[in-house]
């Protein structure tokens, strides 16, 4: 008797998070696809019916286009950069070298500090001018003899956003080393001695044993910066504004909904990026969920 | 044995590892660079922040002020300081209450598991990946509807909605090692679910409080999404202050940096003061606790 007042108990202390999710997360998601099948414009909200038009109408969208674009090579250059750059730094603080802790808190206090304050000195550092108006970046690769470097960054035509993809990569690639390094840290030493009692060299020590082993942290790490990269919305405003060559869509989302006041637009953009989201955050979140209860 | 052969013993003691050391010491030139990577954007800003205002000329922005200056920082922190004041408005509360409430769920959906516990769980946790641009639409209709638009506290509740499934998470891994069997004995001793947690679970949970505290703070002070979507000019937290200003061409970019500098620095001091618990916040972060 006891014991089922408590469980009662039990589900309605957790009940209100349980409402509170189910209306701000699920209710809202359902609220703003409802809204993708509008032809709400304008500040007051309009809720007929138009099917999918607005769907449709955003496939032939060319902003749109050039955004997706831009997330792919955002997304390409930012997880690799991250994943190579982790990966790397982590096997080599792991040598155990003296001064560690010390090169591990430099890489890692980017991750204390928020994209806008990030974009803010990275918009200074990746200064396009040219000539005598050389500054930043620039101006240091010009003092350093490595003209062949100078470039004009987020105003390259096209490529623009591949530029951005460096402050992102400053911002987390710490934190992927810290994963990498967590994880190998918890590969048991008598593995690796094995391995070197049967004459592996480091190489083969490291491609046959320790990097399949640093499967699961890869994974996670992919998740992770995938899903960072394409929300990423505050770096880009904080660096470049809105500007339509770099827009991604995240950005073109804002400046539809909230600037142009096309909110059926909006909202199905929205409903896209979700989905994008969605397609790689689910099956993992399942898979996670179900090897830790079988633990 | 006289000091001579003391000291040889300990070189043969200590000189493996030496050695190894020694062969290895290449690594540290990557290590370098890279320290010197992370670190060079700080350096601009602290560097640009303390140059006097006659200093001010992009062409020598690399080199050292040449001589000490605070008033870029007194400038900018006058500008700020009204945000600021938002910011901490927002961040103390929401990161207490977030820490509490993942604390109670934690606690639950880890010890007192009942039918659909866990589906439950996988379904919170779904919202902490959501990009947020798909519930804005319906949060700003929402908000304004609930007359809580444009203030503090409208941004404070949100932030402890959308924070529940990383604060759930954390104390439900945290708690997840801590034996059920305690669960068990402080029942047959009579003591209820509220009971045992306040006396057992909670006393035992400083860690993950401080990694959810850490975790909350930093995600609620560099916010800048749902802070430009929710907030009023007089109630602009500190991170759109910051972009304002630096969007803004009457403002001297060493202004500007001073001002990073600043909005940077709480985070910053939180890091480097409980960094090694922050590193235990972003393992959770990565879901394998």
């Amino acid at each position: 008797m006891k014991i089922n007042r408590e469980r009662l108990l039990a589900f309605l202390l957790v009940l209100p998070s349980i409402v509170a999710v189910s209306v701000f997360v699920y209710g809202f998601i359902a609220w703003t696809l409802r809204v993708s099948l509008t032809s709400w414009r304008g500040l007051t909200p309009t809720y007929d019916f138009v099917g999918l038009r607005n769907y449709l109408l955003l496939l032939e969208d060319r902003r749109f286009s050039i955004a997706l674009t831009n997330t792919l090579i955002f997304t390409v250059l930012f997880v690799a950069g991250c994943l190579i750059i982790g990966l790397i730094m982590a096997i080599f603080l792991d040598q155990g070298l003296p001064g560690e802790g010390i090169f591990r808190s430099i890489y890692l206090f980017p991750m204390a500090i928020s994209f806008i304050v990030t974009g803010v000195v990275w918009r200074w550092l990746m200064n396009p001018a040219m000539g005598t108006r050389l500054s930043g970046l620039n101006l240091l690769f010009d003092s350093l003899n490595l003209d062949f470097l100078i470039n004009s960054w987020q105003s390259t035509p096209r490529y623009g956003i591949a530029a951005l993809a460096l402050p992102a990569v400053w911002q987390m690639s710490g934190y992927v080393m810290a994963l990498f390094l967590a994880g190998l840290r918890s590969i048991p030493d008598e593995l690796r001695e094995a391995a070197q009692v049967d004459g592996a060299t480091t190489v083969q020590l490291y491609r046959h044993i320790i990097l399949p082993l640093l499967r699961p942290v890869t994974l996670s790490a992919l998740v992770i910066l995938g899903h960072i990269s394409l929300k990423v919305f505050d770096l880009i405003i904080a660096v470049a504004g809105k500007q339509v060559q770099l827009d991604v869509p995240a950005v073109y989302m804002w400046t539809t909904t909230f600037d142009g006041n096309f909110y059926a637009r909006g909202a199905t953009i929205a409903t896209f990026l979700l989905v994008g989201v969605s397609i790689f955050i689910i099956p993992y979140l399942m898979y996670s969920v179900k090897t830790e209860t079988k633990l | 044995m006289t000091t001579d052969a003391l000291l040889k013993k300990r070189e043969t003691v200590i000189s493996p590892s030496l050695r190894k050391t020694r062969r290895k010491a290449w690594i540290y030139i990557p290590l370098v660079f890279m320290a010197v990577f992370y670190l060079m954007p700080v350096y601009v800003m602290v560097i640009t922040g303390l140059k006097s205002f006659s200093e001010v000329n992009l062409a020598t922005m690399w080199n050292l002020p040449t001589s000490i200056n605070f008033e870029n920082f007194a400038e900018a922190f006058t500008k700020l300081a009204p945000n600021f004041a938002n910011t901490i408005f927002l961040v103390l509360p929401s990161t207490i209450i977030s820490s509490f409430l993942g604390a109670i769920n934690g606690y639950v959906l880890s010890k007192w598991k009942f039918r659909g516990a866990d589906f439950i769980f996988t379904a919170l946790l779904f919202g902490m990946f959501i990009p947020y641009q798909s519930i804005l639409i319906p949060l700003v209709q929402f908000m304004h509807a609930i007359g809580l638009y444009g203030g503090i506290p409208g941004l404070i509740m949100v932030h402890v909605i959308y924070g529940i499934p990383i604060t759930t998470l954390t104390f439900r891994n945290y708690f997840a090692q801590i034996p059920t069997e305690m669960v068990e004995a402080a029942t047959m001793d009579g003591a209820g679910l509220l009971r045992t947690f306040r006396s057992i679970f909670l006393p035992l949970s400083i860690p993950a409080f401080v990694v959810v505290f850490i975790w909350q703070f930093t995600q609620s002070w560099n916010d800048f999404l749902f802070a430009v979507a929710l907030t009023r000019n007089t109630s602009y937290p500190v991170t759109v202050a910051l972009n304002n200003l630096a969007g803004s061409m009457v403002v001297a970019w060493n202004v500007q940096m001073a001002g990073a500098f600043l909005a940077a620095l709480p985070t910053l001091l939180i890091y480097i003061m409980l960094g090694r618990y922050f590193l235990r916040g972003l393992m959770a972060g990565a879901l394998k606790g």
